[in-house]
């Protein structure tokens, strides 16, 4: 009896391996993909990147040598392994523009894109799921009217516009919140100079040193695009909640807890809940991918220092190896992503290990 | 009439045709209960007509400069909507943009699912190895950010509208081509496959003719439900001034102009906005609608 619960206990653990290896094949696969793509649309670029480096007025000696320093002349192959290999070690060219290399200069953007997104999906997820569970719970009645018509909404509204209109009402009419920009002007120079950046997001930062009047600016002004891109989220995560609890509340074991007594939101809220966590992460995963992405519309409106921001004005100044970057990191997050809510997804459920 | 209503409604069809237009008259009747759906068709429809008749229905030459005219408020007499800062009418401007909105999205609606179809139905029909390989490069597609692949593409080839359909196009085309392999496995293996295998018909004969007939359905759905996001990333390419060109009245490029003035003439961006987003809410309704009739497990109980 010991003996073949032993050997079952390996084969899981082999198991396990194995789709450890598989998932991780995937996942190279994948990032080799999105540099093949970055690689490809670097080539065919109409800029020169050897003229972009050293000149209009170079002799032809500089440019063959700053040509043969980047490595132009050799076959296509190569320098894609090259390409490779440098991006592994966590070299993804330098800025035109700056001269520095790309990473470092995104590794500076990314906190703020990280706080805005991270706030928004906060919100929405607050929003969202109780939004879900109670449309799924009276369907057909007015408050299932709303939520679904608040979703469509949602669905709809380019983000962009929808963030004109909020600067619009809530602070260029109303005044209710900070402008455009992380901080006040006044503020700005403070922080770089008096708070010990520990994660480069305000909220946490301004926190940790014991500035709230600082926290309190901060907050004024991040609420605004978070609660708007949260409403965008929430509309994609009040819908699928509100399917995935209908589906729940149609089984059996639901009928069951009813008829044993069970209170109504015990049912829902912990028997049913359980269930519609373990969809509901790969959608709030994707919702959260969709909002890095989105920085990119999102940040020009709100003047936020994100990496939205960074590659939108590096593609105005043609600015090719900080836009694929830049386009490297948004696909390798939005990839580990996936991933990240593919292992929770097993974690949660018990059926997919 | 009463006699067609009857013959399409007829239990027992007697051709082929009449069968197919029964179930279209059925599906109608489905769509027809449903207010939302009701009022999708009608966004779209009302594009449409307003894209068809644009030249008539627009008051005024959408791209006319009068600058003793700019920026006047909605409501003006003889500008419904105001002017923008170059005097333009905007009520024009959006009449006139409706057909480039509408060209764009014709344009991706019939080059993603295009290619969506060939690679989903070739990677289901012939399986193995094909399939793995195509399967693979179609989920390194969908794993990217549509938006920040189409900023790249777009990039590179240049702005303009063309290249701004094409490079949606080739961030749009994954999820047909997952739909369709999807479709293609369950038909691949069935009888009629076979007999017309057995008649001599060839690979291509058969995807054509017999395989992708059958992914139709679930695809125009998707295409219904994907105009919504076209329409907005091509709006968000046109306000990043990735898009259409000035002096073109593309919608996302007029919310970008009126940006200046947002503070003090909000109409400038706010008009266009609204046509957006009015569109928008259109086609998804109308996907949502399409998607209850035409699959009836996933529609709300």
């Amino acid at each position: 009896m010991a003996d073949t619960s032993h050997s079952s206990a390996q084969s899981r653990v082999a198991a396990i391996a194995i789709r450890i290896a598989t998932e991780l094949a995937t996942l190279a696969v994948t990032l080799l993909g999105l540099l093949l793509m970055t690689f490809l649309i670097g080539r065919v670029v109409p800029i020169d990147p050897v003229l972009s480096i050293v000149g209009e007025r170079a002799t032809t000696e500089q440019y063959d040598a700053a040509r043969l320093k980047l490595g132009l002349d050799e076959p296509m192959w190569k320098q894609f392994a090259i390409y490779v290999g440098d991006a592994a070690q966590g070299d993804l060219g330098q800025s035109i523009r700056t001269g520095e290399p790309v990473l470092e200069e995104i590794a500076r953007y990314f906190p703020a894109t990280l706080e805005l997104a991270t706030l928004a999906t906060i919100f929405g997820v607050l929003v969202g799921v109780p939004a879900g569970v109670l449309a799924a719970t009276r369907p057909g009645s007015l408050a299932d009217q709303v939520v679904r018509i608040l979703g469509l909404i949602g669905y709809s509204i380019p983000v962009f516009w929808l963030g004109l209109i909020g600067l619009l009402v809530f602070y260029g009419m109303l005044g209710w919140v900070g402008g455009p920009g992380r901080l006040d002007s006044g503020f700005q120079m403070l922080f770089e100079f008096e708070v010990t950046q520990y994660t480069g997001m305000i909220l946490i930062d301004t926190a940790l040193n014991g500035r709230w009047d600082m926290f309190a600016n901060a907050f004024s002004h991040i609420v605004l695009p978070a609660g708007l891109l949260g409403y965008v989220s929430m509309a994609y995560i009040s819908r699928m909640t509100r399917s995935f609890m209908m589906n729940e509340l149609g089984q059996e074991y639901i009928t069951t807890a009813r008829v044993k007594g069970m209170p109504e939101w015990r049912v829902v809220w912990i028997h049913a809940m359980r269930n519609v966590l373990v969809p509901l992460i790969t959608v709030i995963a994707l919702s959260y991918a969709f909002l890095l992405e989105g920085s990119v519309l999102t940040e020009t409106i709100f003047a936020w220092p994100g990496l939205g921001s960074y590659i939108t004005n590096a593609l105005f100044a043609a600015d090719m190896p900080a836009v694929l970057g830049g386009t490297v990191v948004v696909g390798a997050v939005f990839v580990a992503l996936n991933m990240l809510s593919d292992i929770l997804y097993r974690v949660v459920d018990p059926r997919a290990r | 009439m009463v006699a067609l209503r009857v013959w399409l409604s007829d239990p027992s069809p007697s051709s082929r045709g009449q069968a197919r237009l029964g179930q279209f008259w059925l599906g109608w009747l489905r769509l027809r209960r449903n207010p939302l759906a009701v009022s999708g068709l009608a966004i779209v429809g009302a594009l449409l007509v307003i894209a068809a008749f644009a030249p008539v229905l627009a008051p005024h030459d959408p791209l006319a400069q009068d600058l003793s005219r700019r920026l006047l408020p909605p409501f003006t007499p003889g500008n419904l909507l105001g002017t923008d800062d170059f005097g333009r009418d905007i009520l024009s401007r959006i009449i006139t943009g409706s057909r480039i909105t509408l060209y764009i999205v014709g344009l991706v609606a019939v080059t993603a699912p295009f290619l969506g179809l060939l690679v989903g139905t070739v990677a289901g029909y012939f399986g193995g190895w094909t399939d793995a390989v195509l399967m693979r490069i179609t989920d390194i597609f969908l794993a990217f950010p549509r938006l920040i692949l189409a900023l790249a593409l777009v990039a590179v080839l240049g702005p303009g509208i063309e290249n701004a359909v094409l490079a949606i196009a080739v961030t749009a085309w994954p999820p047909y081509a997952r739909v369709a392999r999807a479709e293609t496995l369950t038909v691949r293996n069935s009888d009629y496959i076979a007999a017309v295998r057995l008649q001599g018909a060839g690979v291509p004969r058969i995807i054509l003719g017999h395989v992708v007939p059958t992914c139709l359905p679930s695809v125009i759905i998707r295409v219904t439900l994907d105009m919504a996001g076209v329409i907005l990333i091509a709006a968000g390419l046109g306000f990043l001034g990735l898009g259409v060109q000035p002096p073109l009245p593309e919608w996302g490029l007029m919310i970008s102009s009126g940006r200046k003035y947002l503070f003090e003439q909000w109409w400038v961006s706010t008009m266009p906005g609204l046509a957006i987003f009015i569109v928008s809410l259109g086609f998804n309704l109308l996907g949502d609608g399409l998607r209850d009739v035409l699959d009836p497990k996933s529609a709300p109980k």
